[in-house]
């Protein structure tokens, strides 16, 4: 479980993040959202620590990561997963490579059972067998993305964090993307923290919402909740779209 | 005051770069990828370069020698001193910086823009010191062969404009390239070509790593990366010749 605890963060006196708590549960997708400029990604990004925070707690399963050492931090981030918003590949590894890096760097398995584990963690994420020979730029970007799952959770990590997993993807695509971070998160028990203003993967696989705006948390809620939230800025964010208005109302109508 | 940030910011990313490697075995393998990369991919260009400007400056010393009293085989030495003290050391490593230089200053510049660094950083690897040292170590162990074949093929390039180019005869010429050698110049100038090995390295790595935003900072890291390397090398080339060799 991650707990931020009273997070404070700002740059040159302007204000990001104001007094931000929030649990991150094992087990769920946990989802910040909020508009642009809501400060979300300032809060993932000091939740992983590329951000030092102004005062505050963020603590890995008890473990207080502002009071850590570098070596400590690297330590924890063996613990840790990233999907980045483009993936974020090594181009000059082939697919395979790129699963097995932090097997290479961090495991003390033997190269054959390096590239079994690699090649289970790509099967499970669906990456057929024809896929694993060819380089990152060969690729689709949802197959990136998938393969970018692949070589998160390579090493059994117990922190999942995904940085707009849906981003430049189709809705078909995306909707693979959400359900395989779901099933993931499930089926390893892991702390999943992901980064969204995608409405469809919020709905999707929102287990735990926390909603940012203008630096602070004005919600804190699940997919099945948000439709009753008294929340009028909550509302003007998830609601924006006619589409989801609709929703809401036939939702409202069905209570009736 | 801006330069001295980027003084410290360097300082600091060397300082992370010269640890010792998580992975051995990643080391030597990145070790030896950047040995063929910065060092043999390099070599036919350091060759053709070398040979022309040693035939070059064979016909070039020949023809400015007006006064009859110098002998003939004078060419030859002044194309071995050239070559060896300044080319080859120098000059050479200057050209090299807008090869390797470059190359590595937008490798490491796109791997930052596409959070490919980052990611490395979120694995828990030291990325400075996984990209950057195989870069240095292997620029540095191939500049004293970079060298040593610059001196060699510019003597080549020489011997050919002796032999056909009919400006002194190939006995006066090699002559001249044994005659009065001075054996310190050798290790003077492979010792030199190797600080401004580092130098084109950890630089271009320095400015790579510390771009910010999109493409055409990749294009100005790049472009940073070889005209300040090339100044330090120019700076250092003073200090370093009156430092070894007066």
């Amino acid at each position: 479980m991650i707990a931020v605890k009273n997070v404070h963060k700002s740059f040159d006196g302007h204000v990001v993040l104001d007094d931000i708590t929030a649990e991150m549960r094992d087990g769920s997708c946990n989802m910040i959202i909020g508009q642009s400029g809501s400060g979300k990604t300032v809060l993932m990004k000091s939740i992983i620590g590329l951000h030092t925070i102004d005062s505050g707690r963020i603590e890995y399963d008890g473990r207080n990561l502002p009071d850590m050492k570098e070596q400590e931090v690297r330590l924890l981030r063996r613990e840790v997963g990233m999907l980045f918003q483009g993936a974020a590949l090594f181009d000059s590894q082939s697919v395979l490579q790129n699963v097995m890096f932090p097997l290479e760097m961090w495991s003390a398995m033997t190269k054959k059972e390096m590239e079994d584990r690699a090649k289970f963690c790509l099967s499970r994420v669906n990456i057929q067998e024809a896929a694993w020979n060819l380089m990152p730029a060969e690729i689709s970007g949802g197959m990136q993305k998938r393969v970018a799952i692949a070589r998160a959770i390579a090493l059994n990590p117990h922190y999942l964090f995904c940085d707009e997993p849906n981003s430049g993807l189709d809705p078909n695509t995306s909707l693979v993307i959400d359900k395989l971070i779901h099933e993931i998160t499930q089926e390893y028990n892991i702390c999943t923290v992901i980064n969204s203003h995608d409405m469809n993967s919020i709905m999707e696989i929102g287990d735990n919402i926390i909603f940012l705006k203008l630096g602070k948390m004005v919600w804190n809620g699940n997919k099945d909740t948000i439709f009753h939230a008294k929340n009028q800025d909550l509302d003007d964010f998830v609601f924006a779209s006619n589409l989801f208005k609709k929703v809401k109302a036939a939702h409202n109508k069905g209570q009736e | 005051m801006k330069i001295l940030e980027h003084i410290g910011e360097y300082v600091l990313l060397m300082g992370r770069t010269f640890r010792l490697p998580d992975r051995q075995r990643m080391f030597w393998r990145q070790y030896a990828f950047e040995l063929d990369k910065q060092g043999t991919q390099s070599v036919p260009i350091d060759l053709i370069i070398s040979i022309f400007i040693g035939a070059i400056m064979t016909l070039q010393i020949k023809l400015d020698m007006a006064n009859p009293l110098l002998p003939r085989y004078t060419v030859g030495v002044v194309t071995r001193d050239t070559m060896l003290l300044e080319f080859s050391s120098t000059i050479l490593c200057l050209i090299l910086a807008g090869k390797v230089g470059s190359n590595i200053a937008s490798e490491i510049g796109t791997m930052r823009i596409t959070e490919q660094i980052d990611a490395m950083e979120m694995m828990g690897v030291n990325s400075a010191n996984y990209l950057i040292l195989p870069k240095i170590t292997a620029f540095i162990t191939m500049m004293p062969i970079l060298v040593i074949f610059s001196v060699a093929s510019a003597l080549i390039g020489g011997y050919m404009m002796a032999a056909w180019g009919g400006v002194l005869t190939v006995d006066e010429y090699v002559y001249g390239i044994t005659y009065a050698f001075i054996e310190k110049h050798v290790p003077y100038a492979i010792t030199k070509s190797m600080i401004y090995a580092f130098v084109i390295t950890s630089v271009s790595a320095y400015y790579g790593y510390t771009t910010r935003g999109g493409a055409l900072e990749v294009g100005k890291a790049s472009t940073n990366a070889v005209v300040n390397s090339s100044v330090i090398i120019l700076f250092l080339d003073i200090f370093l010749t009156k430092l070894m060799l007066s």
